[in-house]
């Protein structure tokens, strides 16, 4: 079975993203960017499947910029066997939105033809939580979202997923589309010598154009502000003092 | 202006909470229906039907939509599109698991948890972890969204909607329920909880989170954590705050033994009274807390339970 992991490049989790002056949107200009870390986590499971003997490739695809080729890399170094980078924009504060990318992953599963697509449950830039059930209406396939345990049993996945009241297991048909949630795994580091053999791993380049898909955005974004700011407040000096605070202020 | 929104339905009940915030947050744009769903959904109609700005319900009781698993749900609300603006629902895991499935269908973007209601088009959001906030302008001919239910009050009581069934979608047949492992409590749920208190990977072990819950349990309030204290075993997943678990504004939280990340900013810094108790004082969490307290949760903990 082939695994196909969507791969996103976003600022890294340790930045606190800065709104620019003009309000245009945030500043990523010279801003360390990783992978998106549940795609990380996406990633692992795929490579997990492989190392099991369930899965037989592990193809990892971005959309975005050129420089997610180093995104691409990072999950090659991971362990991952191939790459495709789909350049569907030119400046590093382009975003795609979910409903395009969804198009466009949907035109490479055509393709590729995987059996099992693992994305990431949120980017952690724009935090849609969107991609992974979009393409899985597109698809017309079944969608186990925020796992935390993935089983493949014959034609059907079985997955346990993260939800409000605690944990749902379901079964989903395959092919499928699952998507990551924190606690599936956690990710390996890439060793050095992954690092040097993934630089002579395929990567295929490709465009937006390649696939046909209008990547116009439907949500155009009006401004980006900084929320308000919440100032700090006293340090108090006993739990006494905790106490009376707490009840002057009407909240115990 | 019509509006869809999908009620928030728990084996049956309706979670009147979220429900009647998203109404209130979707008043403006037009009449409110609401779609109760599930194997029973009755009562949960009923009750819809009492707050106060919904004008209409409608009630598709059927074992398809038992577990909510998105597909059949989504089919559901995509055979109801066409007669409505705007198709809304609040923003639980069921509503993201669920939305961006009915976007897709009818091909239009979703718009993910929605803080304000400009206008029709134009929404408030957070992104970056709540680092920024971005008002977007859909261009799509309906707007799908989810409602972060956070952000706003809750519609009242003393509502007298009328309420019909809805015949039940095709079933899509992609996905079955297995099993649900959902921990029964007494203490009030987190997202709508007036008093909230979380203890981090401070509290050391599950078994030292009973102090934590103590304290909950004195004050009424209802128990968190943060990320590391789940990933840790100390704590449930769904008891998880923050950016990538659940989003928290209520009148008091109380974080003991967490340092302040911003994904844990990003899901309660929007409460009223912020206490924190931290044995760092140089922790990020003091520098949003209305109250702080440096020391030994291990101490003040029990003295704060003892005292109030
Ligand atoms: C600086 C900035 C400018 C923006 N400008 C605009 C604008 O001008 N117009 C506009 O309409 N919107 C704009 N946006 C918003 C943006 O288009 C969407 O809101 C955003 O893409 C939301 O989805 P997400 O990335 O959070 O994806 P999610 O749905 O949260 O991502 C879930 C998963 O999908 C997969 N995935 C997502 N994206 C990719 C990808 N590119 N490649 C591979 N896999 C992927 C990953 O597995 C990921 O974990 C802007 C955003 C930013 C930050
Ligand atoms: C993609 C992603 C998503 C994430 N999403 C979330 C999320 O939704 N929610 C979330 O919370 N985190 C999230 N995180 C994790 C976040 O970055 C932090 O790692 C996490 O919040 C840290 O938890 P903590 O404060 O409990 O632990 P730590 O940062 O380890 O802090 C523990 C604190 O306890 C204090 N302490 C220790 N012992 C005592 C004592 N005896 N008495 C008093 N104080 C004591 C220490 O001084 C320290 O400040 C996410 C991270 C990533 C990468």
């Amino acid at each position: 079975m082939k695994v196909l992991v969507p791969v996103k490049r976003v600022i890294d989790y340790n930045v606190k993203a800065k709104v620019k002056a003009d309000g245009s949107g945030v500043d990523l200009a010279n801003v360390k960017m990783s992978m998106n870390p549940f795609d990380e986590i996406a990633v692992e499971e795929a490579i997990r499947l492989k190392e099991k003997g369930v899965a037989e490739e592990v193809v990892v695809v971005s959309i975005g910029v050129k420089q997610a080729a180093e995104t691409l890399r990072t999950a090659l170094a991971m362990g991952a066997d191939r790459a495709i980078l789909v350049v569907a924009a030119d400046d590093v504060h382009t975003d795609i939105e979910p409903l395009a990318v969804a198009k466009i992953l949907k035109a490479v599963i055509d393709e590729e033809q995987p059996k099992l697509v693992i994305a990431g449950k949120q980017a952690i830039d724009n935090d849609m939580n969107a991609t992974g059930q979009m393409l899985a209406a597109l698809l017309g396939w079944g969608q186990a979202t925020f796992a935390s345990k993935v089983e493949i049993e014959g034609e059907a996945a079985k997955v346990t997923r993260e939800v409000d009241g605690g944990l749902q297991t379901i079964e989903v048909k395959l092919p499928a589309i699952v998507t990551a949630d924190l606690r599936l795994n956690e990710p390996r580091y890439a060793s050095l010598p992954n690092i040097m053999k993934a630089k002579k791993k395929p990567l295929d380049e490709k465009t937006a154009a390649d696939y046909g898909v209008d990547v116009t955005p439907r949500l155009s974004v009006v401004k980006t502000a900084e929320p308000e700011g919440r100032k700090a407040g006293i340090k108090v000096g006993s739990v006494d003092e905790l106490v009376s605070k707490l009840k002057e202020a009407g909240v115990v | 202006m019509a509006v869809l929104l999908l009620g928030e339905v728990t084996n049956g009940a309706l979670s009147v909470d979220a429900t009647a915030k998203a109404v209130n947050a979707l008043k403006a744009l037009g009449d409110v229906t609401v779609l109760c769903a599930g194997s029973a959904a009755k009562a949960a109609g009923e009750a819809a039907a009492k707050i106060d700005g919904v004008a209409k319900v409608l009630v598709a009781e059927n074992d398809l939509y038992g577990h909510r698993l998105a597909e059949p749900t989504a089919a559901l609300l995509v055979s109801l599109a066409g007669d409505y603006d705007h198709i809304a629902a609040p923003a639980t895991t069921d509503a993201k698991n669920i939305m961006p499935r009915v976007a897709a269908l009818l091909d239009v973007m979703v718009i993910s948890d929605v803080s304000k209601v400009v206008d029709a088009d134009t929404f408030e959001r957070p992104v970056y972890a709540g680092n920024a906030i971005q008002t977007v302008k859909s261009s799509d001919p309906k707007k799908v969204m989810t409602i972060r239910t956070a952000s706003f009050d809750a519609a009242g009581q003393g509502g007298s909607a009328s309420v019909a069934d809805q015949a039940a979608a095709e079933d899509p047949g992609l996905s079955k329920w297995v099993a649900d492992e959902v921990a029964k409590s007494d203490r009030p749920e987190l997202t709508s909880a007036g008093r909230v208190v979380s203890g981090g990977r401070g509290v050391g072990s599950e078994e030292n989170f009973a102090i934590i819950e103590k304290l909950a349990d004195k004050l009424g309030a209802a128990v968190g954590a943060s990320r590391a204290a789940v990933d840790s075993g100390f704590a449930p997943n769904d008891w998880q705050v923050g950016q990538t678990g659940k989003i928290v504004a209520p009148e008091l939280y109380v974080a003991i033994g967490i340092s302040g990340a911003i994904q844990h900013l990003a899901g309660m810094k929007d409460s009223k009274v912020i206490v924190a108790i931290n044995k760092d004082e140089e922790a990020p969490i003091f520098q949003i807390a209305d109250y702080g307290l440096v020391g030994d949760l291990f101490q003040i903990v029990p003295e704060l339970t003892e005292k109030l």
